[in-house]
């Protein structure tokens, strides 16, 4: 399917989103029960996903805030797990930087591992895009993810009771995560950018408030970066004609 | 029981922290030219962000308190295999869903 209009980006964006449907629901229902389980009322946990929509750094801060952590241990934990939003954030800005401020805010609010990277893999593959018509793509990538994390955010905390362990839902963000990395290894930098992360990742495991994912990021970018302009020096020419 | 200032604090710092972060580059930045060695790094972000907050999930997943899971570490290789070979979200997501519970089953 040909992108030729805003409103076929849009389109577009909503289809090559949808798998992430299967993942979105069963995560937003554990944060519902989760949180009622830790003794947050409905409305105290619809709008914990309302103002913050990132799993990742909900759940952190919700195990921290049962431990009795100080408060602002709590928020700067998981902030430090969403400091990657702003890696996010420095990409996606050659694209859209120059769409109007208030679709860029509206895109901000929503930018999630899913809309992000979808968004990212579109841009690649389809430089000729207009801005308008990458803005119509990120708002398709989220129409059915976020309005899906509010409401089973809500069913998960009006069930309120206890999933159990064996059901593994604890995977899921992870299968998707490893489904969305899989067709992103378009070149040996790319995959060398992977590798070293991984590996920065596994060493820095211990470091407090979630700051070895952002080592092992920084560390896989200067990789992939690096890798990147030894190849272009290979190719004497090629990009110098 | 959670302390409910601390609570609202937490929501309200979290919600507006995210954002920032969120639109610090896009909103701030816009449409100014970034030097070129920056922007060879930002295109290796999604895929060195990624697999490092997976990575140790993978191993030591928070579902098994942290101990090696064999359903879960066979249920990566799955979906990861199969979305390089099918460059196909959806499909790498259903095979590694039934890698994980077929295992699960098997193995108990």
């Amino acid at each position: 399917m040909a992108i030729t209009t805003t409103k076929s980006a849009y389109r577009k964006g909503i289809v090559d989103a949808l798998p992430f449907v299967l993942v979105i629901i069963p995560f937003a229902s554990l944060f519902g029960l989760l949180a009622t389980e830790a003794g947050l009322n409905v409305f105290e946990t619809l709008t914990f996903s309302i103002v913050v929509i990132a799993g990742a750094a909900q759940f952190t801060a919700l195990q921290l805030l049962q431990e009795d952590v100080p408060t602002a241990i709590v928020l700067a934990s998981a902030l430090a797990v969403n400091l990657r939003m702003a890696m996010y954030s420095a990409s996606l800005t050659p694209w859209i930087g120059s769409a109007p401020v208030w679709q860029r805010a509206l895109a901000a609010y929503m930018t999630v591992d899913q809309s992000y990277v979808a968004s990212m893999t579109q841009y690649e593959r389809d430089p000729q895009m207009t801005v308008p018509q990458r803005m119509a793509y990120f708002f398709g990538t989220v129409t059915p993810i976020v309005p899906l994390w509010y409401i089973f955010t809500l069913v998960g905390a009006m069930v309120g009771s206890n999933v159990p362990d064996s059901w593994a839902l604890d995977f899921a963000i992870p299968i998707t995560f490893l489904a969305m990395i899989a067709p992103m290894f378009r070149t040996v930098a790319h995959v060398a950018a992977a590798l070293v992360a991984v590996i920065v990742s596994l060493i820095a495991v211990d470091v407090p408030y979630a700051l070895g994912l952002i080592i092992a990021g920084l560390a896989g970018m200067i990789t992939g970066a690096q890798v990147e302009a030894w190849m272009e020096r290979r190719k004497p020419g090629s990009t110098a004609r | 029981m959670i302390d409910k200032t601390a609570l609202w604090i937490v929501i309200i710092g979290l919600g507006l922290g995210s954002f920032f972060l969120r639109f610090v580059f896009t909103g701030l930045v816009g449409n100014k030219q970034m030097p070129a060695w920056l922007l060879r790094h930002l295109r290796y972000t999604a895929v060195a962000i990624l697999p490092a907050l997976v990575a140790p999930q993978v191993l030591w997943p928070s579902g098994t308190d942290g101990q090696f899971d064999l359903p879960r570490v066979t249920a990566a290789v799955v979906t990861l295999g199969v979305g390089l070979v099918t460059k196909n979200v959806l499909a790498a997501i259903l095979s590694g869903a039934v890698a994980l519970y077929g295992m699960l089953y098997l193995v108990g």
